[in-house]
């Protein structure tokens, strides 16, 4: 079977800062289920990505296995990606980062990848605050091999086959929350509005950056009785309020109702602007941001949008002191001591 | 015959783990070092911390024989617990040192050896008043009494103690009052010298005394590597020590204060080789080093490595195994999992270094090859090589080497190519052409997997170009051979019908025996091996000899499987010598089992020596 994309695109096409249309962004067809939530979120990472006017090169995309970790050939054509081994994502990601500091890393897992094989390298770059966007598309299956359980399906979900799943679930949020995470959001592939803002801030943000996102697999989880399915998420989804992210020098306009919104100020002076906050949520809160998942967890409904943020964060290259330069742009004269060093070494090893 | 004992002899240290031996230990070593004489130490060490028994062998041997040897012919025996068996391991004609504070067992005397008493506790209650200090100061008071009997210069131990604690004029006389209450008590109570006893020469030249670890780490700063991952495991964790003591001192920009490299500490080995994975993908030299179960557990990254050639440098200190085996033995025993790691149709380049400096230099040269071949290369070193001190040839650096990127493309090069493939192999020798991430706006991206892709990095499931792209690995493989460290051949022609193999730490024992059945009149041809792939080279060493002796330190003689499995040879000359019981191999095992093979003329020639 072959997949041919039309190569027409409208001549007006909206053109972002760089003078480039959403073209730019976009990857290879996708290969996945017709209706597969992952494509959705595909979709609003390249939008996001485009909003924010970034040289697609300058972009990293970076996955483990599974139906998640093939969407990065789904997106952003023009970045380099690397469909990695399963649950080691982060791991490769971490590598990646050390050796250029100045790139923008996208990670893309799913629930499998993330809270099975991968808890370990999940739970340790959360400790590194690495630099990166750490996307989870949580569809509670393992859509390649045909709809097992995962890790993050709830308890008393029901399978397309009708076994009710006996385990509790990984609450990826929550974890990341507990771990310290320095960015943790929540959202929805079926709510676009919602997801290319929350993508933009966590691009944005100086440290990890992890965004839950419930991902239906219309193929396997989709059934009465699951609560990953689209019906079941829209049903029970309770969202903190509307995120957007206002570029540098921009005017922010104050269209929500004064006393209910908020702004977070990142590091290059652009804004997360937070609107209509549902009452008593405070992002800079962690234990609050707690409470609200938990809380809305025994509700059985879905917080989504931006749970938490701590602006002022360091990551890893800063806890261990790397140069500002991209270590893979240093060379003999910066790396190498010389052979006058080298003969002081001998000299002292006599 | 006294004279024959002069700057030819074994002693052991039998002391107690974790009571500060090693540096009285390493001062005895490094003093006969100073002194010219070629001097071979080993810790052999439990895996523990404190408490349990530890030696440390001491080989000093005039002809520059470095490898291990059996017989202790002078025991520095200061553990009770090990004292039964460390009274049976000295010679007959030896001597057994020991603290004579408390009176010496009647079970434990032998006719054969000489007992010298030594009161160590009760010197160190007289003279000592923190805890500490007299349980140290007994180790120096011991290396003082050593120096008295065998003749060390005491002005050697002075200058090394002062170079040891440059500014702690206090501790240096401390020391020193230690070393004279040995050398004192020796000198009211026992003969002096012994028979065996050390004269100084000038045999050591130029040559440094350092670990292979320590080498390697070196080698790393120097080759460039600018990302390290690791997950301590022993004995490869003072590799990445080491990088990290260089690299504070010689990498660190002097306006800025910041670090020119990166160190992670991983969660596991998983995690270790999939960050040097990724940062060898985005374009820096990144290592990782770890021993036997780290590298099972790196296995299934090493296949991706292969498969989607990114260049990686790993660094293996084998160690006993299999599982957690011996953890602080010795062993050459991971070559077949190193050689074909990973699941599918793999082929790994391997390096075998012998000595510190080769340590050294293959550490550098494999950042090089990494990138220039864009697979991992391996690293086979070991416990002996890695943790203990050798006297090694000095390194060199040559100012004017560039690193060998290997093939990566510009942003120009990239905009005058009409396509990009990143696996098409346009050079004819099986290595394609690589981009690194960030490098051009629109051109030369491509999606790194590990599932099959086209010569265009395109997904494809069509068994031919799969094949097709199997074949091209095979022929960068071949590329490789001549690429990778030649092995190094002992002869210009060849002179036997018998040929000797071996490659790292089996080399100095191989060696002392090749030479000293020479002087029986039985010559052998001998290659050391330095990598994987094997050249023609290897295969036409084996075709002309009659009978080939694999020497090496596993069960199974993995090398010998490696050779019949790649070459075309006949399994039925390939003899092994095989020295598996974790603790070096030596000269005299190589011997005994080469005798064992050869035909009974020769035989009679062999046990002369042996006897």
């Amino acid at each position: 079977m072959t997949y041919i994309r039309p190569k027409f695109r409208h001549p007006d096409l909206p053109k972002n800062d760089l003078g480039y249309t959403t073209r730019e962004y976009e990857g290879s067809l996708s290969t996945l289920c017709a209706g597969c939530g992952h494509d959705s979120i595909s979709g609003s990472i390249l939008q996001a990505c485009f909003e924010l006017s970034i040289p697609p090169h300058r972009i990293a995309k970076l996955s483990g296995i599974g139906c998640s970790s093939k969407t990065p050939n789904y997106f952003l054509g023009n970045s380099h990606g690397f469909n990695s081994v399963h649950g080691r994502m982060p791991s490769v990601a971490t590598g990646a980062n050390m050796a250029n500091r100045d790139l923008i890393y996208m990670g893309v897992s799913g629930d499998g990848d993330t809270a099975s094989i991968g808890m370990g390298q999940f739970v340790h770059v959360i400790r590194r605050n690495l630099n990166m966007v750490y996307i989870v598309m949580n569809n509670g299956c393992y859509g390649l091999t045909k709809g097992q359980d995962s890790a993050t399906a709830d308890a008393g979900s029901k399978s397309k086959a009708g076994s009710v799943n006996p385990f509790q679930p990984i609450d990826l949020a929550g974890l990341a929350l507990e771990l310290g995470a320095s960015f943790v959001a929540q959202s929805f592939s079926g709510d676009k509005e919602q997801l290319v803002p929350l993508i933009k801030a966590a691009v944005s943000h100086p440290g990890f950056a992890f965004i839950n996102v419930i991902s239906p697999c219309v193929t396997f989880n989709n059934n009465p009785g699951s609560t990953k399915s689209y019906d079941y998420v829209r049903e029970h989804i309770e969202a903190t309020g509307k995120t957007d992210l206002v570029p540098e020098k921009s005017e922010i306009l104050a269209s929500y109702e004064s006393g209910t919104g908020t702004e977070v100020m990142l590091h290059d002076g652009t804004f997360i602007k937070l609107e209509k906050l549902a009452a008593n949520r405070d992002p800079f809160n962690r234990m609050e941001a707690m409470n609200a998942l938990r809380n809305a967890r025994n509700r059985n409904e879905i917080l989504t949008g931006l749970l938490y943020i701590e602006t002022e964060t360091e990551d890893l290259h800063h806890t261990i002191n790397s140069t500002d330069r991209p270590l893979n742009t240093l060379e003999e004269a910066d790396l190498c001591p010389g052979a006058a060093v080298l003969a002081e070494i001998n000299d002292d090893l006599r | 015959m006294p004279n024959s004992k002069v700057n030819d002899f074994v002693i052991r240290f039998a002391n107690v783990n974790g009571t500060g031996s090693a540096s009285a230990n390493y001062l005895f070593a490094k003093a006969i070092f100073r002194m010219g004489i070629p001097v071979t130490p080993k810790n052999i060490f439990p895996s523990n911390i404190q408490g349990l028994p530890t030696w440390y062998d001491v080989r000093v041997s005039e002809k520059g024989y470095l490898g291990r040897r059996e017989g202790v012919d002078l025991m520095v025996c200061v553990n009770p617990q090990s004292m039964p068996d460390d009274v049976l391991s000295v010679k007959s004609g030896g001597y057994f040192i020991y603290d004579c504070t408390k009176a010496l067992n009647p079970a434990l005397i032998r006719p054969d050896v000489t007992y010298i008493g030594l009161p160590l506790m009760e010197m160190c209650l007289r003279e000592f008043t923190d805890p500490r200090q007299r349980q140290l100061f007994k180790n120096i008071i011991y290396v003082g009494a050593l120096s008295a009997l065998l003749d060390i210069e005491f002005s050697v131990l002075e200058q090394l103690l002062a170079e040891q604690f440059v500014g702690k004029e206090k501790l240096v006389a401390m020391n020193i009052k230690a070393l004279n209450l040995g050398i004192s008590y020796i000198h009211s109570n026992y003969a002096y010298p012994l028979d065996i006893r050390l004269e100084r020469r000038d045999l050591v030249g130029d040559k440094i005394l350092i670990d292979g670890n320590s080498a390697c780490g070196l080698g790393a700063v120097y080759g460039g590597a600018t990302v390290v991952a690791w997950y301590p495991i022993t004995p490869s964790t003072s590799v990445v020590e080491a990088f990290e003591i260089y690299a504070k001192k010689l990498r660190v920009d002097k306006e800025t204060g910041k670090r020119n490299y990166a160190i992670v500490q991983a969660e596991d080995e998983l995690a270790a080789i999939g960050m040097v994975i990724g940062a060898n993908w985005n374009g820096a030299r990144s290592f990782t080093a770890t021993s036997g179960p780290g590298l099972s557990l790196m296995n299934e990254f090493l296949g991706l490595a292969y498969f989607a050639e990114i260049p990686t440098v790993l660094i293996d200190v084998q160690r006993t195994g299999p599982s957690t085996g011996m953890p602080t033995r010795t062993q050459q025993s991971d070559i077949l999992l190193a050689a074909y790691a990973s699941h599918g149709d793999t082929k790994q380049v391997l390096v075998f270094p012998s000595t510190p400096k080769e340590c050294f230099e293959m550490t550098a040269e494999a950042l090089d090859l990494a990138e220039s071949l864009q697979t991992p290369i391996i690293m086979m070193t070991d416990l002996d090589l890695g943790m203990n001190d050798h006297m090694s040839e000095p390194f060199h650096w040559d100012d004017t080497r560039k690193y060998n990127r290997g093939k990566i493309l510009n942003a120009s090069q990239l905009e005058d190519l009409p396509r990009f493939g990143r696996y098409l192999d346009v050079d004819g020798d099986g290595i394609t052409y690589r981009t690194i991430p960030g490098t051009h706006p629109t051109k030369g991206s491509f999606f790194t997997r590990g599932t099959s892709r086209d010569e265009y990095a395109a997904y494809t499931e069509d068994g031919r170009v799969y094949a097709r792209n199997m074949d091209r690995l095979l022929k960068k493989w071949n590329t490789a051979k001549d690429m990778v460290p030649a092995p190094y051949l002992y002869q210009k022609e060849n002179k036997s019908a018998f040929g000797l193999i071996f490659f790292g730490t089996s080399t100095y024992s191989a060696e002392e025996a090749m030479e000293t059945m020479a002087a029986t009149g039985i010559n052998f041809d001998a290659m050391r091996l330095r990598a994987f792939p094997f050249n023609q080279m290897v295969e036409d060493f084996i075709h002309t000899h009659e009978k080939v002796f694999i020497i090496e330190q596993n069960r199974d003689g993995q090398m010998r499987s490696l050779l019949i499995n790649e070459l075309n040879v006949d399994p039925q000359k390939m003899i092994p010598i095989l020295n598996y019981d974790g603790m070096p191999i030596t000269a005299h095992a190589i011997m005994t089992l080469i005798n064992k093979n050869l035909s009974p003329a020769l035989n009679g020639a062999t046990s002369k020596i042996l006897s």
